[in-house]
């Protein structure tokens, strides 16, 4: 089985490589992308299978072995997230396929988007399985550079100026993390994670303490957590909407996922609990009072994204079996989620020629479809019961009671009322867009624009995240069952140590 | 082996400059900070390995070898940060294409919502006389 583990990085960088000379031929360019991601999505489902019940898989890279080589460690959490990008990138494809088949591929220069996806991919996959940190920079940049790309394809004016602060931010964060990855050598002399974290532990507090906290603003950046998350309602709105739906859905949580495999493998016993957690409650409430004020869908959206990291945070920064598990399975529903409402709003702009509420209305009834969309994943990032909102919120908030604390319990508050602001957000979103009667320069006819209907693919595609999405209250508790265990395999770190180093860490 | 005190110096110097000039408006300015914090970061991690000869065998005793890791890595941060700049320059040329300068520009949303906010106004009321903005 261990020959699986490298392919979901080879593939996608292959297939870039392919559609890259196939630029001239969009049909087989598009067929090489479904395909390499499809074969992604396979290879992620068999490693799930195999690390559910079974240790990490590890395969060093050219053979070398650790702590020289490069090795990449596939256990639950890792083959967990492949399986949800994997599935979320592909839907994406398939809808980018269908808006740019409608659109005559004029807007979207294909030629550059279907490598540059591809890449962000591999990129994605090679963060999640990477087993030492240099790798995992790496992998950072590798989906940073295609994501530079896809954010300012078309250079647009409006591109071009969020696009400058997207850049210059993400570099920032890289060069912290750099920097982060140079102390932490110069002070152990090694950068694989199973070997770090053995001798992260002999280290004096302070010196700890301070690699800690580079490491958490590196990837804070990234994963959007306030006071760090400024640039990110700016800059992912103005992106088409298939880039802004996976950027939204996967770049954020590759940062949670670095977050979560740092806390848990290299600092357990660290005091970085408390700050997480009062960071978790700002960008919770700072996050959704944003969401509150906006008044263009996507934006509206990008809000809600940040808010929602709080939750994963909150789930970290209890460093309990449960609060992990509970973070974990939240990642896996706010990925898909997001990613749907992006496509929605992508869908409505489409339909009304625009995202911003005073222009919209009416749309549930000229658009039926759109409204089902629109309305059952918004209610399932609300948290919604039977979704599997509800049940990631209802996992975190019961870790949040048993962990006790005065701390916990503003915790939990704030949760429960950020879930309830969420549903404000939401349901003006719903009121302004789909019921009040249509504005009057909403098209009444089938298209937005003349021959703008809604292309099936881009339905088929939303509404198979939706049914995704739906899913997932479905199969909740052999999902729960996996990311209780995947929690309790981070927090031993023993089998993630062994599966590296099989008899003695040097 | 210490670690070299001029280096350590010109690292810090590298820093400070890089994020005085991180904090211009002109993205020109930024690229060169981002290039000099770049330089910075690849100077601290060569602090990091130990300080030697080339580390070739046969060309010097293996005790005073440096340490070749950090300079793969070195080697590797070095290419990206090439890319980097180079993605840059180009949308700094693209800006100053598109707009007549490369200053980096505020969020338009958010000084929108601002102003509306200074005025007193809601979603409401602006939707009323929404279309003579």
């Amino acid at each position: 089985m261990t020959w699986l583990v490298p392919l979901p990085v080879i593939m996608p960088l292959l297939g870039a490589a392919v559609t890259l000379l196939l630029r001239r031929r969009p049909v087989l360019q598009r067929a090489v992308s479904v395909l390499v991601l499809s074969a992604t999505l396979v290879v992620a489902v068999l490693l799930l299978a195999s690390t559910a019940t079974g240790p990490p898989l590890t395969v060093a890279v050219g053979g070398w072995a650790a702590p020289l080589g490069i090795v990449l460690v596939a256990d639950r959490l890792a083959a967990l997230m492949l399986v949800v990008s994997a599935a979320v990138t592909l839907c994406v494809l398939v809808y980018s396929i269908g808006q740019g088949m409608a659109d005559g591929d004029d807007a979207v220069p294909v030629a550059v988007y279907h490598p540059a996806y591809l890449i962000l991919t591999a990129g994605v996959t090679n963060a999640f399985l990477a087993g030492d940190l240099f790798n995992l920079y790496v992998g950072f940049e590798i989906l940073l550079a295609a994501s530079y790309v896809l954010i300012t394809i078309g250079a647009t004016r409006s591109r071009i100026r969020t696009g400058t602060t997207y850049v210059v931010v993400s570099l920032l964060s890289s060069l912290i993390f750099l920097t982060a990855i140079g102390l932490i050598y110069a002070a152990t002399g090694t950068l694989n994670l199973a070997q770090l974290a053995g001798r992260l532990d002999a280290l004096p507090d302070g010196l700890q303490l301070g690699l800690q906290s580079m490491l958490l603003l590196a990837f804070g950046i990234k994963a959007a957590v306030f006071p760090l998350s400024a640039w990110l309602p700016d800059s992912y709105p103005t992106a088409i909407a298939p880039v802004t739906a996976v950027f939204a859905g996967l770049l954020t949580k590759v940062g949670v996922y670095a977050i979560i495999r740092t806390q848990t493998l290299l600092f357990p016993d660290g005091p970085a609990g408390g700050v997480l957690l009062v960071a978790a409650l700002l960008t919770m409430t700072v996050g959704i009072l944003g969401a509150v004020a906006q008044s263009d869908i996507k934006r509206l959206l990008s809000f809600t994204l940040v808010s929602h990291i709080g939750y994963m945070l909150f789930g970290i920064g209890l460093a309990s079996s449960a609060g992990l598990s509970g973070a974990i399975f939240y990642v896996v529903h706010h990925i898909v989620v997001q990613t749907t409402l992006f496509l929605a709003a992508g869908l409505i702009e489409r339909r009304g020629g625009t995202t911003t509420l005073d222009r919209l209305g009416g749309l549930a009834r000229l658009t039926p479809v759109l409204g089902v969309l629109f309305f059952v994943p918004a209610l399932n990032l609300a948290g919604i019961p039977p979704f599997s909102g509800f049940l990631g919120k209802l996992g975190l908030l019961q870790a949040g009671v048993d962990a006790g604390g005065a701390l916990a319990w503003v915790l939990v508050a704030g949760s429960v009322v950020t879930s309830l602001l969420t549903l404000y957000a939401i349901g003006r979103v719903w009121n302004l867009a789909f019921w009040r009667t249509p504005h009057a320069s909403m098209p009444a006819d089938g298209g937005a624009r003349a021959g703008r209907a809604l292309p099936r693919l881009m339905v088929g595609a939303t509404l198979a995240l939706v049914v995704l999405g739906t899913g997932l209250t479905v199969v909740s508790g052999p999902l729960f069952d996996i990311t209780s265990r995947a929690a309790t395999e981070l927090r031993e770190r023993q089998p993630y140590v062994h599966a590296v180093f099989a008899e003695e860490v040097p | 082996m210490s670690p070299n005190l001029l280096l350590v110096v010109v690292v810090g110097v590298l820093f400070a400059a890089g994020v005085t000039l991180l904090l211009e408006r002109n993205l020109t300015r930024v690229i060169l900070g981002i290039t000099m914090l770049g330089n910075g970061v690849n100077l601290l991690i060569l602090l990091g390995g130990a300080y030697g000869g080339p580390p070739i065998v046969g060309v010097t005793p293996e005790p005073r070898m440096s340490d070749p890791l950090t300079q793969a890595m070195i080697l590797t941060a070095i290419v990206i940060t090439l890319g980097m700049t180079a993605f840059l320059l180009a949308m700094a040329y693209r800006s100053w294409l598109l707009t007549g300068h490369d200053n980096v520009q505020d969020d338009v949303e958010d000084r929108r919502i601002m102003r509306r906010a200074e005025r007193d106004e809601g979603l409401e009321n602006e939707d009323e006389d929404g279309g003579q903005r």
